[in-house]
């Protein structure tokens, strides 16, 4: 196995979940929190590790006995929920941090893309800039003088070159600095979420570049909520889950068991009341789902532009009425990007009380999404405190139903959203 | 058939107890040390009115200050040279102390975007924050071989040692750094204890006075405050004063060193959670 270009073996980091004490802490607070006498003191602030209450309530293990290889020249994409562990991990590889427990080995020079713009000095020019990040990335000076003029081709910005990068747009901005590290050249290249930025012309651009690196043989690890972005460029997949590997394989397998995920949580498999993947007090609990047409009969796919309901039966826990209930469902992309936000906050409907045992009816009116999968959420609170909070309750399936009524079907790359309105043209005497 | 070479291992993994100091890391990346030490020279004058003037202007109009009230109406002896003279040779080495100071005990927090985000040895910021601070030296010493030309008093052969004292209020500017920089991460009272800090350490350094008031054996011992050393030092080998410093040298670059070393270990023991708490 000499081709093993990083071999992670039960790497472990254990975080204490923020409380107050843990940001900005005073020494005041250190002494009345912690602390009893001086000695403790000074021990306090010698403790190397900070975590004095390891095993107690308020830790957490973001990473777990995790395990892979990579070899050389593989591309690995690294997919799972927010929190799942996926930056943890790689700023264990990139050694920003330390793992609790575990270790990894490295093979070759690590070039580290966790964020866009590492170490970009606004009052600088552009020029200047590409030499402070060329080098906080780990490139030398010679380095930076032979790939400058490529690295400014790469970002379009030749005009502003010595321009400080405070007056650059957004996009130019964007551009010059992932330009100064997709020119890195590592031998083992991390990346998380970079490529989230930008337009969808330079989004395509990094896709692009991204792929030529795995082609010139380096190795990638590559963190991403962006399914289709993953799939093009990995070839290996894993699914991270609370800090644990939950699979891996091949990277469209890994995006499937991923998808596939939801859609058994949802509509297939655990039933609604027996999820615990929630959170909340529970006070009002939701137990059911399903969805409604115009004419009250179930469906499983939704029509655009047709009138639908959404329908949660729930239960409340002291099996008595409940009072101040507000309830909001939200419509994301898969991806987790929200999309809508729809509730009685909005629409002033707030339940002043609901029975012990019933139903909540969300009705939509000609339903706005374009064809494709969504993501739904519910939020239910209970006195301004979350009551119930499911993520991923299910996948709405939403297929063309005739929106215009003019035959005409319009897809995700045209519109997300679809509107009730109509055109005209009129003459102005 | 072909042998490939696997390039070098980096091995991951928890760190017990005291770490060893990697201080070759250091050299690997001395070019990331110019260039943030570059930057920060940049960027330091930005948007001013005045720009590096402010480098003269604080030891300049201290110097002005302390010549009124210590020099003219409290007649402090100045070693025999004019007192404006005597307080700005002073001023010089302790402008750069005092502002290396806080500029790298804030230099972490203020960083807290890169070392979440990209791994180098962490040492480098605090020193450059520190190094960057050698330009507003030489600016404001230009002024000194000003006002040096004005008074006609001239350096004697001492003035070779310079670099020596400059060196050791870098050391000991760095040593504190070290210690209040790391404790910042996680105690931010530090920011607040930097002012009070340097005033107070201002009135303990001989800068309006001359340590020579004190009698032999304190003058000696008054040396464990390192920058007693720094500051008779150049005094000593820009005025030629004739009260060389001698035994307070010594017993200052012992303190400094010792501060530095210990802060180096201190710092390095806690750098690993920087990312994680700061």
């Amino acid at each position: 196995m000499s081709d093993v270009v990083i071999d992670v073996e039960n790497l472990s980091k254990q975080y204490r979940i923020v409380t107050a004490r843990d940001k900005g802490r005073t020494f005041r607070e250190a002494l009345t929190d912690r602390i009893s006498t001086p000695i403790q003191l000074v021990r306090n602030v010698f403790s190397a590790d900070d975590s004095s209450l390891d095993t107690g309530p308020d830790s957490i293990w973001a990473l777990k006995d995790v395990s892979f290889q990579v070899k050389q020249g593989e591309a690995l994409g690294i997919i799972g929920r927010n929190g799942a562990g996926k930056t943890t991990l790689l700023k264990i590889l990139s050694r920003i941090t330390e793992p609790t427990e575990g270790k990894a080995i490295v093979r070759g020079r690590v070039g580290s893309l966790l964020e866009v713009g590492a170490g970009f000095h606004s009052e600088l020019t552009g020029r200047e800039n590409v030499y402070l990040s060329g080098s906080i990335l780990g490139m030398k000076r010679a380095e930076i003088d032979r790939k400058f003029d490529k690295i400014v081709d790469f970002a379009e910005v030749e005009k502003f070159i010595d321009t400080p990068v405070k007056r650059y747009s957004t996009g130019m901005y964007m551009r010059l600095a992932f330009a100064v590290t997709a020119n890195l050249d590592p031998e083992i290249l991390f990346v998380d979420e970079v490529l989230a930025v930008g337009d969808a012309v330079f989004h395509t651009k990094c896709l692009a570049q991204m792929s030529s690196i795995i082609k010139q043989g380096r190795t990638v690890l590559f963190v991403s909520h962006n399914l289709s972005a993953v799939s093009s460029i990995c070839r290996k997949g894993i699914l991270l889950e609370s800090g644990k590997i939950s699979f891996s394989g091949s990277a469209r397998e890994t995006i499937s068991f991923y998808n596939d995920q939801f859609a058994e949580a949802s509509q297939r498999g655990i039933p609604l009341s027996q999820r615990k993947d929630r959170t909340g007090s529970e006070e009002v609990k939701l137990t059911n789902f399903y969805i409604e047409n115009e004419a009250g009969e179930r469906i499983e796919q939704i029509r655009n532009g047709h009138t639908i309901r959404l329908i949660f039966d729930f239960d409340t826990k002291p099996n008595q009425e409940v009072e101040n209930v507000d309830f909001q469902v939200l419509v994301l992309l898969q991806s987790g990007e929200p999309l809508l936000q729809f509730g009685t906050r909005f629409t002033g409907q707030k339940f002043k009380r609901v029975p012990p045992k019933g139903k909540f009816v969300c009705e939509i009116r000609k339903f706005p999404l374009v064809p494709g999968h969504y993501r739904l959420d519910a939020y239910l609170v209970v006195k301004e405190t979350p009551s119930d909070y499911i993520k991923w309750l299910t996948l709405l399936d939403v297929i063309d139903g005739d929106f215009y009524q003019s035959g005409y079907c319009v897809y995700e790359q045209e519109s997300k959203f679809l509107v009730d309105g109509t055109w005209s043209c009129n003459q102005i005497s | 058939m072909e042998q490939r070479v696997l390039p070098p291992a980096t091995v991951i993994k928890p760190s017990k107890g005291w770490v060893s100091l990697r201080l070759s890391d250091i050299w690997e990346y001395h070019e990331l040390l110019y260039f943030l030490t570059w930057r920060d020279v940049k960027v330091r004058y930005k948007q001013t009115a005045l720009g590096a003037l402010w480098a003269i202007i604080q030891p300049f109009f201290t110097m002005i200050v302390f010549s009124l009230f210590f020099g003219r109406l409290a007649k402090i002896p100045s070693d025999g040279v004019p007192y404006p003279l005597f307080a700005y040779a002073a001023l010089v080495p302790w402008a750069f102390f005092a502002n290396g100071l806080s500029q790298s005990s804030n230099s972490l927090v203020g960083s807290a975007n890169l070392i979440t985000k990209v791994y180098f040895p962490r040492l480098i910021i605090p020193i450059s924050s520190i190094l960057s601070g050698l330009i507003d030296f030489a600016i404001a010493f230009l002024v000194f071989i000003c006002m040096s030309l004005y008074y006609g008093i001239y350096p004697t052969l001492a003035v070779v040692l310079l670099p020596f004292f400059l060196l050791l209020g870098l050391i000991t500017a760095l040593g504190v750094g070290l210690w209040l920089s790391a404790l910042n991460v996680r105690f931010r009272d530090v920011r607040y204890i930097i002012p009070f800090l340097t005033q107070f350490w201002l009135f303990a350094t001989p800068i309006a006075y001359p340590s020579s008031l004190l009698s032999e054996p304190w003058r000696t011992l008054y040396g464990i405050n390192p920058m007693v050393g720094v500051v008779e030092g150049f005094r000593w080998a820009l005025l030629g004063v004739d009260t060389a410093p001698g035994a307070i040298i010594f017993v200052s670059a012992l303190v400094a060193t010792g501060l530095l070393v210990s802060g180096i270990f201190y710092f390095k023991r806690v750098e690993k959670f920087f990312a994680d708490i700061i």
